[in-house]
């Protein structure tokens, strides 16, 4: 099984997605035929550590034509070198999900979007109706495009001591784009740990009532060095930014411990935490649908919550040092 | 400038799916369907552009079975001036759905095409993609803001580290997402109108397509298991404690 994959990454750093998407790989080639392709411009640094992993080799498009990745060039560019593989892959990540589909109808390919279990080769599990049902796809596609879902694939670095061979895209197989052109990126700060790797998540609601108020979240976050996350609602109510979102139509996160504070637990919420191993829920209201799903929960308001919650963490700190 | 929006009917979310026996799939014979929340928000979009002179027809489309036409009706009560449902019975691929739009696009040719960015039932996050890739449009996913100029769009994607903006020539394809704007509700009046308003139901063997079917099959469906424990603390220190001592997470 030759299996392609699109390496993603951020101001030069390979994401945790990534390393996600190269474990399905590995599921799907145990004999490790695992190519990686790497498109961006300057990307010397990053191909620096690119070379480290142990695939056989990496194809890579280093051009100002694709300097932010836009999805009209790199789509076309892995439509061209896909013909050659058995497996595309990509993490479900707004990256990912941009470029893929768009890649696979230019090969005249379906696509299996989010894939939680590989069965066998042929064989993918995958979420619908917001994680309410689990459906099995059994695939006979010539090339079988894949985004997996990061949070159901432990990342992993195989490392290697032989570095890999990089071959170059040829220059004029880039196509150049007069139609569109990028503007600007609000990168959020990274502050704390991301929603996507972080151990302990800490999420907040609309009972949290305004952006001031949210602070208690992320104060509780830093007293656990941990991911703040958000509702829909809270986003909406502008209390954080888009890219805290978690549910359905956010992120998705699998974290050791997930605490939902002052959140109703509306499917779509749901969908995007359900899967973490330990769900802690503090609401006031001890009917919340979340509560269904909890391992611990706690009634009572957050507003008092909170506070007596850090103060003692911060209690158990000082007796361990 | 006309624009076009996809409608994909779906189950309302306040519903839980229903599966048939032995894991053939969801029975949706009864459920009732909504406007697809996205294109919703899409279809808002697109009237908005009407309503302050930028575009001068909306026209909504969906692939389908005859279902769809109650759909539709609410799309037309919502604004849009016409309808057009791609009627067919058969199980159709984001792929399918993608050229399917893509004949309608070609016939219809609108400057701007909106989808929603993902249908809430199938989750897949695909077809707007797919469309821009089979007609070679430049194709701006995901946004939260557009701005129409003579003949470009600025447009803010949302991504999952911030924020993105893209000027795309048209014609082009969109993708919206929630924050874009708030639907309006469907008046009374415009209901009532709505039933005047053009309907087309084209069968999808007019379209003249020859679509293969699909390379896969959905083999099962089923329920996901989880299980909890559900222990209720009546404090803090209780809760630190359960969480070091027994769950072991801290
Ligand atoms: C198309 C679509 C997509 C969506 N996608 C997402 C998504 O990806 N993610 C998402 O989260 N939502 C999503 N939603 C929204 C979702 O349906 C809910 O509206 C949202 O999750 C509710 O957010 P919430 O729990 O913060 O607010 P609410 O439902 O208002 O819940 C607030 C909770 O706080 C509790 N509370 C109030 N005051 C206190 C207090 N002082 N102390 C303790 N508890 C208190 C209340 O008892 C209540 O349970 C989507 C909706 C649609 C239609
Ligand atoms: N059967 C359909 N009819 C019309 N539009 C559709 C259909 N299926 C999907 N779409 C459009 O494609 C968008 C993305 O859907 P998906 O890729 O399936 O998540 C939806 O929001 C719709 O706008």
């Amino acid at each position: 099984m030759k299996v392609l994959v699109i390496a993603e990454y951020e101001r030069q750093r390979l994401k945790p997605s990534f390393f996600s998407a190269l474990t399905a790989a590995k599921q799907l080639s145990p004999g490790n035929e695992i190519d990686l392709f790497v498109a961006g411009f300057e990307c010397n640094d990053l191909l620096q550590v690119i070379k480290k992993i142990n695939v056989k080799k990496i194809i890579l498009v280093d051009d100002k034509k694709c300097e932010h990745q836009l999805a009209e060039v790199v789509a076309d560019l892995i439509s061209k070198v896909a013909i050659h593989y058995d497996f595309v892959i990509m993490s479900a990540t707004t990256f990912g999900k941009n470029i893929l589909p768009r890649a696979a109808a230019l090969c005249d390919c379906t696509l299996i979007a989010d894939v939680v279990q590989i069965i066998d080769p042929a064989t993918f599990v995958r979420p619908i109706y917001a994680g309410n049902v689990l459906e099995t796809i059994q695939t006979s596609e010539k090339i079988k495009f894949l985004t997996i879902r990061a949070s159901a694939f432990e990342p992993t670095l195989i490392e290697s001591d032989i570095e890999a061979e990089v071959e170059c895209i040829k220059e004029d197989l880039i196509s150049s784009r007069q139609d569109i052109v990028f503007i600007s990126s609000e990168l959020t700060e990274q502050t704390r740990p991301s929603l996507e790797s972080a151990r302990i998540v800490v999420s907040g609601g609309r009972a949290l009532k305004s952006k001031e108020n949210f602070k208690l979240i992320e104060d509780l976050a830093d007293k656990l060095h941990a991911a703040v996350g958000a509702t829909r609602a809270a986003v909406d109510a502008g209390f954080i930014s888009n890219d805290f979102q978690v549910g359905q139509t956010g992120k998705i996160v699998a974290p050791q411990l997930y605490i939902a504070i002052g959140i109703s637990g509306a499917i779509q919420h749901l969908a995007g935490m359900k899967e973490s191993k330990v769900i802690v829920v503090i609401n006031q209201d001890p009917d919340a649908p979340i509560f269904k799903i909890a391992d611990y929960g706690l009634v009572g308001d957050l507003f008092q919550i909170i506070p007596a919650l850090i103060n003692e963490l911060e209690k158990c700190n000082k007796t361990l040092t | 400038m006309r624009v076009l929006v996809s409608i994909k009917p779906v189950l309302d979310p306040s519903m839980k799916p229903r599966l048939k026996p032995e894991g053939a799939g969801i029975d949706l014979n009864q459920a009732k369907r909504i406007i697809n929340p996205f294109d919703e928000i899409a279809l808002e979009e697109a009237l908005r552009l009407k309503e302050s002179g930028k575009a001068t027809e909306v026209v909504i489309v969906s692939v389908g079975n005859l279902q769809a036409q109650e759909t539709l009706r609410h799309g037309l009560a919502l604004g849009a001036d016409r309808a057009l449902l791609i009627q067919t019975e058969r199980y159709c691929s984001s792929l399918m759905i993608a050229k399917i739009l893509k004949a309608m696009v070609l016939r219809e040719l609108p400057a701007l095409m909106f989808l929603g960015k993902q249908a809430i039932d199938t989750d897949n996050n695909q077809v707007g993609q797919m469309l821009a890739g089979l007609l070679n449009w430049p194709q701006g996913t995901f946004i939260s803001r557009l701005e129409l100029q003579t003949n470009e769009i600025m447009v803010t994607r949302e991504l999952d580290e911030g924020l993105e903006t893209l000027k795309l020539r048209l014609p082009a394809v969109v993708t919206v997402d929630l924050r874009l704007n708030t639907p309006r509700y469907a008046s009374l009046p415009n209901i009532v109108k709505a039933k005047q308003k053009p309907l087309t139901v084209i069968t999808l063997e007019s379209l003249d397509l020859s679509l293969a079917e699909p390379n896969y099959k959905i083999v099962n469906t089923s329920l996901p298991i989880s299980s909890r424990k559900k222990i209720k603390v009546n404090s803090v220190q209780e809760l630190i404690e359960k969480l070091k001592k027994e769950a072991k997470v801290l």
